[in-house]
């Protein structure tokens, strides 16, 4: 058995996967009910029943049904924006707007093809100046701007 | 004359200042993400929605609907004149109004793009004022019965229309409604999913949701590609548009306009939608079908009526059944309920000042469009010329900011994270992540009203099909499922979306 279409094939297995997921999930720990009375365990499980099920019929197509192989992941710029957003989340509160700010401007950069220092520098800056001026002292949202022991 | 006399009302709302502010804001912002690729709709709604917070529920409906509109016009500008589209709506005017701009007509390709547009928003300003409230009037009688039913309708036609392969667009929905029902189940109070993460307990923010699938996977995206833009800009010398292309195109705008009104109602319909499909409309009934793709008129004017068209009658179910017909709809839902307005057909009731000021406000910034954006095509397309590396660190900020600010917890962020990273392999494997949201949107909707209506029928499901519009929603929906799955049907499906790839 060999898989003809590999898209399909991963899609079926992601498909299954969450169904089977959310089923078994809901089936276990949240009551069922009847169909007049629906319990909180209802919906998600014969949702994921059937999200499993459509998995399969992707799946089972894959074998049979030629279609395109799955484009290379590239982790780089995945992982740099992802850490990136994640990185300035969790800094925003503690180390405040401005080094949060330029971490994820760094961060992010180290994802794209050029990278150079001095562009990277002017560009947190102005992206500073901007968001101090349009969200904090403009939009008065409540973020701090340095680490609170500086404050 | 009531009509009148609620556009009256309408219209005295829209030309306050601060509204007319806002709408200018709107479009300006709307053409500028229009303008620049890699940046739509979805994620610059996204993104300016707790901007809105601090504003009246009409200004902040009137500026999110500019951008929607405005992206229209602003795709079309860098379609024609650098063969970018700005815009996945405006990629089937690249195929013309590029070639118009080599031959040297790039004004009056522009020129025809703006009027048709105009004269598009125009009609279908008039389409939702006529067409809502009596839409409204019947919703009002819908139980939990039809609604089930509207939704399992427009689900269906979403991922019909939606293009790609149906049955896994058909998977994306049912994840989406799955992990719609994340957090607190309103009838028991049971936490589901949650997995002991306080943070989930009010469910996944789908503004997150939808930053996440579109915004940051799209970055990720255009990462991976090589290779600078390189940018020609042709100059824009004469404006006017010839008599000759008058008489080509009048009927071009016609047809668009009437494609786009029709498609942008329907679920899953919009300004994409309505481009592609006037495009083959135009090709099919010209009488000189060998000329498309070499810069015929024809090509230019009708997609840009129809995108326009469809981008604006796509607020009609929103605003009438508050039910989203496509991802910047389930947004536009999003800005109202976190303004603390239920969407529905009692809006148009409870407020009319909202409802009439919107429609208002479609008209007056498609005249803002249309005046504003023939002088400053010069500077829209200097904008082009801006790398990428520049603009993708800053939307990155604005999003993080946007989706920070949401709960001032750093939790979201990181659900917007993990949510990239599912965008980015779905766009991997082929998976849609259009019919993700609309189903994220909709599925403790949908739960809620099963539940109602199967405890109103004592656990009889037959009453989906016994109760008569219910019936109707069902029937339509199994016949959509049918004629797709028939071969012929499908061929000419999938040759619509192929002009696409």
């Amino acid at each position: 058995m060999t898989i003809k279409s590999p898209k399909d094939f991963w899609a079926g297995l992601m498909f299954i996967g969450f169904g089977l997921f959310f089923a078994i999930w809901a089936a276990k720990f949240y009551q069922f009910g009847m169909s007049h009375s629906m319990g909180p365990g209802y919906f998600p499980t014969v949702l994921g029943g059937l999200l499993a099920l459509i998995g399969l019929v992707v799946l089972l197509r894959s074998l049979a049904i030629h279609g395109g192989k799955v484009p290379r992941f590239h982790f780089r710029p995945l992982l740099m924006v992802l850490g990136g957003c994640v990185a300035y989340g969790y800094l925003i509160g503690p180390a405040g707007l401005i080094i949060a700010t330029a971490v994820l401007v760094l961060v992010s950069a180290l994802g794209g093809h050029e990278f150079r220092l001095k562009e990277v520098a002017i560009l947190s800056l102005a992206l500073i100046v901007f968001s101090v001026l349009v969200f904090v002292k403009g939009l008065d949202l409540p973020f701090p701007l340095w680490p609170a022991m500086f404050e | 004359m009531e009509i009148l006399h609620n556009l009256v009302l309408g219209f005295g709302v829209a030309v306050s200042p601060i509204n007319l502010l806002y709408c200018l804001v709107g479009v300006l912002l709307g053409t500028l993400i229009g303008v620049l690729p890699g940046v739509g709709p979805i994620a610059t709604i996204a993104m300016l929605l707790p901007v809105t917070f601090s504003l009246s529920p009409v200004a902040a409906l009137i500026m999110l609907a500019g951008i929607y509109y405005g992206a229209q016009y602003g795709g079309s500008t860098t379609s024609i004149l650098v063969n970018i589209p700005g815009e996945a709506s405006s990629v089937v005017t690249c195929l013309d109004g590029y070639q118009m701009a080599r031959q040297g007509r790039a004004g009056p390709a522009l020129a025809i793009a703006a009027l048709g547009s105009f004269f598009a928003g125009c009609v279908s300003t008039l389409v939702v004022a006529t067409a809502a409230p009596p839409l409204a009037e019947v919703a009002l009688k819908f139980g939990p019965a039809e609604y089930f039913s509207l939704m399992v309708f427009g689900l269906i036609a979403a991922t019909v229309l939606a293009h790609g392969s149906l049955i896994k667009a058909i998977a994306m929905v049912i994840l989406g409604l799955l992990l719609g029902l994340v957090g607190t189940d309103v009838n028991s109070g049971v936490l589901r999913f949650t997995f002991d993460v306080p943070e989930l307990a009010d469910g996944i923010g789908f503004v997150t949701v939808a930053m996440g699938m579109f915004g940051i996977a799209e970055i990720i995206s255009n990462l991976e590609q090589r290779g600078a833009r390189e940018v020609f800009v042709t100059k824009v010398t004469h404006l006017y548009p010839t008599r000759n292309d008058f008489k080509r195109a009048w009927k071009a705008v016609l047809r668009g306009t009437g494609v786009g009104s029709v498609l942008g109602i329907l679920p899953g319909g919009g300004a994409l939608l309505a481009s592609f499909a006037s495009y083959m409309v135009e090709k099919r009934s010209s009488k000189h079908p060998e000329e498309f793709g070499k810069g015929a008129i024809e090509g230019v004017a009708g997609p840009e009526s129809a995108n326009n068209a469809g981008a604006q009658t796509s607020f009609i179910p929103m605003l009438t059944l508050g039910i989203p017909s496509n991802p910047v709809m389930a947004l536009m839902i999003g800005a109202l309920m976190i303004q603390g307005i239920a969407p529905g057909p009692q809006v148009m009731t409870d407020k009319p000042e909202l409802f009439w000021g919107l429609i208002a406000s479609m008209w007056i910034g498609n005249l803002m469009l249309v005046v504003l954006n023939l002088p400053l095509v010069g500077m829209w397309v200097k904008l082009l010329t801006l790398p990428y590396r520049f603009l993708f660190p800053s939307i990155l900020v604005f999003m993080c900011i946007g989706v920070y600010s949401l709960s001032n917890n750093p939790f979201d962020c990181l659900i917007m994270a993990v949510f990239g990273l599912l965008g980015y392999v779905c766009a991997k494997l082929e998976c849609e992540p259009a019919p993700m949201i609309l189903g994220f949107i909709l599925g403790p909707m949908m739960e809620e009203n099963l539940r109602r209506a199967m405890l109103l029928s004592r656990g009889d499901a037959t009453v989906f099909f016994t109760k008569p519009i219910s019936a109707g929603f069902m029937i339509a929906a199994i016949v959509l499922l049918v004629m797709i799955a028939l071969p012929n049907i499908r061929k000419k499906r999938d040759e619509a979306f192929a002009e696409e790839a």
